[in-house]
Order: C-alpha cells, then structure tokens, then sequence
C-alpha cells in the first residue's frame, strides 16, 4: 500500500464516527467539501516534510491530552482597553460574558446561527480561502476545522471601526478539546482591528478567514497563553485586495504545542502584509510558525518578523516562506526569524524559503540563533542593573523588532507589559 | 579613593599576561590621566576594574575606598561608585534609553539600601542634566545609543555618569571618534562633575583631550606596566616628542 493509500486509511478510522455538525444548505455544502478535501489528503504524520519539526500526533490523535488549568492573579490581558468583548469557554461561545454584537460598521454573527440559515455571504469566504490555500502545500488540520467547527464568529466591517473586538478564549476543562472557526470580511475601505486572547482549551483548532478588499485595513493582535500544558493549531488565510493592508502580531508563551499557520495571498497591487510574532518558551515547549506569503500583484511590501527566546530545553520551529508569481513585479518581501537561547539545551530549527518567479523584485531573508549579546549585558552591569534584570532587558530588546510591527501604541505596550511580566515571575 | 597594587593580568582564554605590575592611586578630587601607545594595556586595566569576563588577575589588588573590586560583580562594583565610560557605547535596540536609566539608577539605589527615585523625580533630574549636555528629549526617548552619531553616544556616556553620581570615573578613550566641538561639549560635561569627592581616571592616546580636562598626575603606560609619572607637562612632552623618547629613556 502507497504512503498516502496507509495515510487515508488511518484518517478514515480517525474520522470513523465523527458526523459532520448539521447545518442550512451552504454550511453542510463547504463541511462536505472540506471533509472531502481531508480524506484526499489525509492526516499530517511524522514523516510529512510540512511536519519535520513539529510532531503531530498529538494534534491528530483521537483525545485531547490533558492540560492543567494556570492559576495567577495577573491582569487579564487588554483589560484596560475600550472592546467589544466576545467569550469562549473551552471553544464555546458564552452569551452571558459577552457584549452585545453591535457596533457602527460592524456586524458580527455567530458561526452556529449562520451555518443554519440556507444562504449567506460567508458561504464566499468559509472552507473557501482555506481551500484555496491548500496549494502547493497541504494543511490538512485547516480543513479538519472547516468540516468540523461549530463555533466562531462572522464579522463583516463596512466601514471605519474605531472599537477592536475582542475574542477571549477561557480554558476551564481540563480535557477539552476545542475547534473554532472565525470568518471576516472588510469591504473596501473599511477598517478594523481584531484582539485574540486566552489559552482556549486543552486542544484548540483555530481557523480565520480573513478578505480585506481594496483599500481596507486589518490589524490582529493575539496572546495565546499561558497554560502550559495546552495544544494549539491555528490557521489565518487572508486574501489581500489593492491597496490593502494586514497586519498581525502574535505573542505565544508557554504551552506545550504550538503551530501557528499563516497562509497570505497579496491578489491586488500596492498591498502590504506584516506578520510577526514573538515566543517565550520555558522548558517542554514547542512553537512553530509556519509561514506562506504569495505575492500575485505589483509593488506589494510583505515583511515576517518572529523571534523565540527559548531556555531549559524549549524549541522554535520557523517555515517561512515567499513566493512571487511571474508577474508580481516590483515586490519588496522580508523575512526575519531569530532565536535568543540563554542555554545550551533549547534549539531552533528554521526553514527559510524564498521563490521568486519575476525579475524586479527585492526580497530578503535571514535567520539567527544566539545568546545573549555579552558586551551589551556589559554594558548593563557596568551600569549597576544586575545579571538576570540585564538579561531581561536583553530579552526584551531581542524581541523588540517584532513587537514593534504592533501599530496601536497601547495594544503594543498591553503586549511588552506581559512580556516583562513573564520575565519577571521567572526571576522570583 | 583607588588604589591599585601590582596588578598582574592576563586573558582567561589565552596564556597571554597583559598587565604585568600596575602600580597607580587615584586620590578624591583629583584627575589622573593614562597615556600610551596601542596595546599597551590601558583598555583592559579599565575593564579589570570594571569587571568584565575574560580577564584573570593573577597577582596584585585593587580596591575602591578601601573594599576589594576584585571580589566583586561588576554591577556591585557600580553600586559602590565605579563608573566607566565606554569607548564604544553599546547599541541596545527596544530599550529606551529613559528607562535604561532609572533601572540603572534604581537598581544602584537598591543595592545601596537606599529608596528608588520615583519616576517624576527622575524626569526632573534627567531633563535638567541633559540639557547642559545638549541632549534633547528625542535622544532620551530613543533606544540606547541606536542611531547615535559618536559625539550622541559620548554626550550619553557623561549623562549617565552624571546621573549616577560615581565616586570613582573611568573614562575609556572618551575623546577617540570626536570632533572639536563634541569634545568640548564632552570635556564641560566632565568638568562640571569634578568635585571633592570624586576621583577620574582618563585615558586617553592624545594630549588634546587633557587641554579640556586638566589632569593633576598623568602617567604613560607602555607594555602593561606604569613607566614613568609626571605632571600635566608629561602630556605635552607626548604630544610633541610621541611615546618613542620615553619609552628608550625607560628602558
């Protein structure tokens, strides 16, 4: 039997007695398709180059691993900003810690309510951006969540929105074992920040379909925390008109898996995409980002900024790649990936990939590992901060490029105070 | 104030003695300046002092108003009242340069027992003593050092120290990459924390520097030794003659 015929086979027993979640004639249209397009595929295993650094199996097997619950007084995060507030508790929505769904320019549904009725404008953007996104690489755990997920929001912005919602996702049950699927779209010109926050469940699947049209923009913010038993994988497809901007910024710490997938389509001329992310990791920790930019229109700007810090045996993984059509000329495509190891048992594994099919294109890329800079935690001790506040300071500067690609000055600053606030509970 | 005592060291990584017998006392209020030609040793009895990694004392002492550096971390050796100003500044991107300094300042203060500066008062005492450095709000605001031209980074050098308020100043080359004006600017900066209490300890290749500061001793060190002590004119005699004349007349 081919590997692919053995990989179908074991996905099928994975699937056997899953039923698809019912739904109004487009959803059980886009679950049946998705689920279609998983089959084909089949389960991502260990030996799949897409997984060479990241094992799945824990993604994929039947039950979630269990995942401790963390305890701590700190501030829940964005507390202080003015947000419309959206709950989930282990992958539930929760009326009763919600706001209402009402802002001007804003209309914001619920998965379960929409999949119901026969016909809807998500019916053009669920399963469809992930579908689309399933090549040259598969990504079978997206099209999992698109058969499989019940919950999530659909959010169209029309216009200007000045009030980010929030997504929390609140992790209570040990064992639970969570898919959720978010859908946005902003027409042109319209505006709109997104904050993701919580450690969301003991496994948590996560799609975002996000179309922003010609001239919109879109910003995201997103902290996953901070228990560090859990699981995640998530999924952000976007699909970029003219002009357009998406900008997106992930702070990942603790958690024992985590695999971030960016998949981002620049279709129409002068858009610009920043994806960046930063990840403290302590001990059995593993993140991964894995990135995919395709530059298919002219004189669009693309940057990837992530940086890990990792100790007592933690590990980064980054799979980062550009890609630029034929006829995307004048592109300018960055990519960034660095660790700061502050020992000698953490590791990274980074795969930067460029490829570049037009003429007139700048594009770079780098990747690093090191330690701390010894001369600028010098520096700091000449000046009389001791060791392990230099060190933090050091940290905080490594990851400070990443950070930066936040636009709002206080969702920037809500970020490097639970930074600093992480380092700090590990200083004692 | 500091006093050091047949210093002998040399590099961790390599069987390579650098300082071979340094011998040198730096009283309260008074300026002592080190001249010498490269390699002679000056850079690294700056970092022994300060206490950088890499470096071993294999025989001798130095102590600041009576307790043993040597022993100590280099931030406990800051805490007590060391300060070394830098050849070359350090870049450190993400951190703003403001809140370099109150950790600084605050981390002293702490392990001197003494209460932290609030951050009002720290924003009233810096704001003052940047301005007579000719160093604006956006340098304070900006990451340490990043996008500083030299004479930026050696004002900031003199703006911490000023700030910190040392007994004991090491100034590493200070003048090295200035121009004129820069080092005049610098000089004043110097000048104006000259006190009672304070001792420094320039060192300096060029006599230029020392027309800024007056030193009241200076030295010329050649092969990690002290060889010849003088006054002010000692300078002048570098400037014009160079090392070569001292150095045959010690020999």
């Amino acid at each position: 039997m081919s590997a692919l015929a053995k990989k179908q086979e074991s996905t099928a027993a994975r699937l056997e007695g899953l039923a698809l979640p019912k739904g109004g004639a487009w959803a059980t249209e886009a679950r049946e398709a998705a689920l279609g397009r998983l089959q084909t595929m089949g389960l991502p295993q260990r030996r799949d180059e897409y997984w060479k650094y990241t094992r799945p199996d824990t993604l994929t097997q039947e039950n979630a691993p269990e995942a401790s619950l963390f305890v701590s007084d700190e501030t829940p995060l964005f507390d202080e900003l003015d947000r419309l507030k959206i709950v989930f508790v282990d992958g539930v929505f929760d009326a009763g810690q919600s706001d209402d769904f009402a802002g001007e320019n804003l209309t914001i549904e619920r998965l379960s309510d929409v999949a119901e009725a026969d016909i809807h404008w998500a019916r053009d953007l669920y399963g469809v951006l992930e579908a689309n996104g399933q090549t040259p690489v598969e990504r079978p755990l997206a099209a999992m969540n698109t058969a499989f997920a019940t919950d999530g929001v659909v959010i169209h912005v029309t216009g200007p929105v000045e009030r980010p919602v929030s997504l929390i996702y609140r992790h209570e049950n040990t064992t639970s074992d969570a898919i959720l699927h978010h859908v946005i779209k902003l027409d042109a010109g319209a505006s709109f920040t997104l904050l993701e926050n919580g450690p969301a469940a003991a496994r948590f699947n996560k799609s975002m379909e996000v179309d922003v049209a010609d001239g919109a923009a879109f910003h995201h913010v997103r902290a996953q925390g901070r228990d560090h038993e859990r699981r995640a994988v998530t999924h952000i497809f976007a699909r970029l008109g003219t002009e357009s901007v998406f900008k997106s910024f992930t702070l990942t710490v603790n958690g024992r898996l985590t695999r971030n997938e960016a998949v981002i389509e620049l279709t129409g001329d002068d858009a610009v995409a920043h994806i960046a992310g930063a990840a403290m990791g302590d001990g059995d920790f593993l993140h991964d980002d894995t990135v995919f930019v395709t530059h298919d229109a002219v004189n669009c700007e693309s940057r990837q900024v992530f940086k890990k810090v990792l100790r007592n045996g933690a590990t980064g993984v980054f799979q980062g790649k550009i890609l630029v059509k034929k006829d995307a000329q004048k592109t300018d495509g960055y990519q960034i990936s660095q660790s700061l190891m502050l020992d000698d048992d953490s590791q990274f594994l980074a795969k930067p990939e460029l490829e570049i099919y037009a003429d007139d294109v700048a594009c770079s890329h780098g990747s690093t590992s090191g330690a701390i800079d010894e001369d600028a935690l010098f520096y700091l001790r000449a000046r009389g901060v001791p060791r392990d506040i230099a060190t933090d300071l050091l940290v905080l500067s490594f990851v400070a490029e990443a950070v930066e690609e936040i636009e709002h000055e206080s969702l920037r600053d809500a970020i490097n105070t639970r930074l600093e606030g992480w380092l700090e509970r590990r200083r004692g | 104030m500091l006093e050091i005592k047949g210093l002998k060291v040399k590099l961790e990584e390599e069987d390579k003695q650098i300082l071979k017998g340094v011998d040198l006392t730096v009283e309260a209020g008074k300026v002592h300046a080190i001249m010498g030609p490269n390699g002679s040793g000056k850079s690294t009895l700056s970092y022994v002092l300060s206490g950088r990694d890499g470096y071993e004392v294999t025989e001798g002492s130095a102590t600041l108003g009576g307790e043993d550096l040597l022993e100590l971390e280099a931030e406990e050796r800051a805490a007590l009242g060391l300060f070394l100003a830098f050849q070359y500044p350090v870049e450190i991107p993400g951190v703003g340069n403001m809140t370099f300094l109150r950790t600084a300042v605050n981390a002293q203060r702490k392990a001197r027992g003494q209460d932290e500066m609030s951050a009002a008062e720290f924003l009233k005492v810096i704001r003052a003593k940047a301005k007579t450095l000719k160093i604006d709000a956006d340098m304070l605001k900006r990451p340490v050092n990043v996008g500083f031209s030299g004479g930026e980074k050696k004002r900031n050098e003199i703006l911490q120290m000023a700030m910190l308020e040392p007994k004991m100043c090491i100034l590493d080359e200070t003048d090295s990459g200035l121009d004129v004006d820069a080092m005049k600017l610098v000089a004043e900066g110097v000048n104006a924390l000259r006190d009672e209490g304070r001792g420094f300890l320039v060192i300096t290749h060029y006599q230029r520097l020392l027309d800024h500061i007056k030193p009241d001793v200076v030295h010329i060190m050649a092969n990690g030794r002290i060889v010849k002590t003088g006054g002010p004119d000692l300078a002048l005699e570098v400037e014009k003659n160079g090392y070569a004349d001292i150095l045959a007349e010690v020999a």
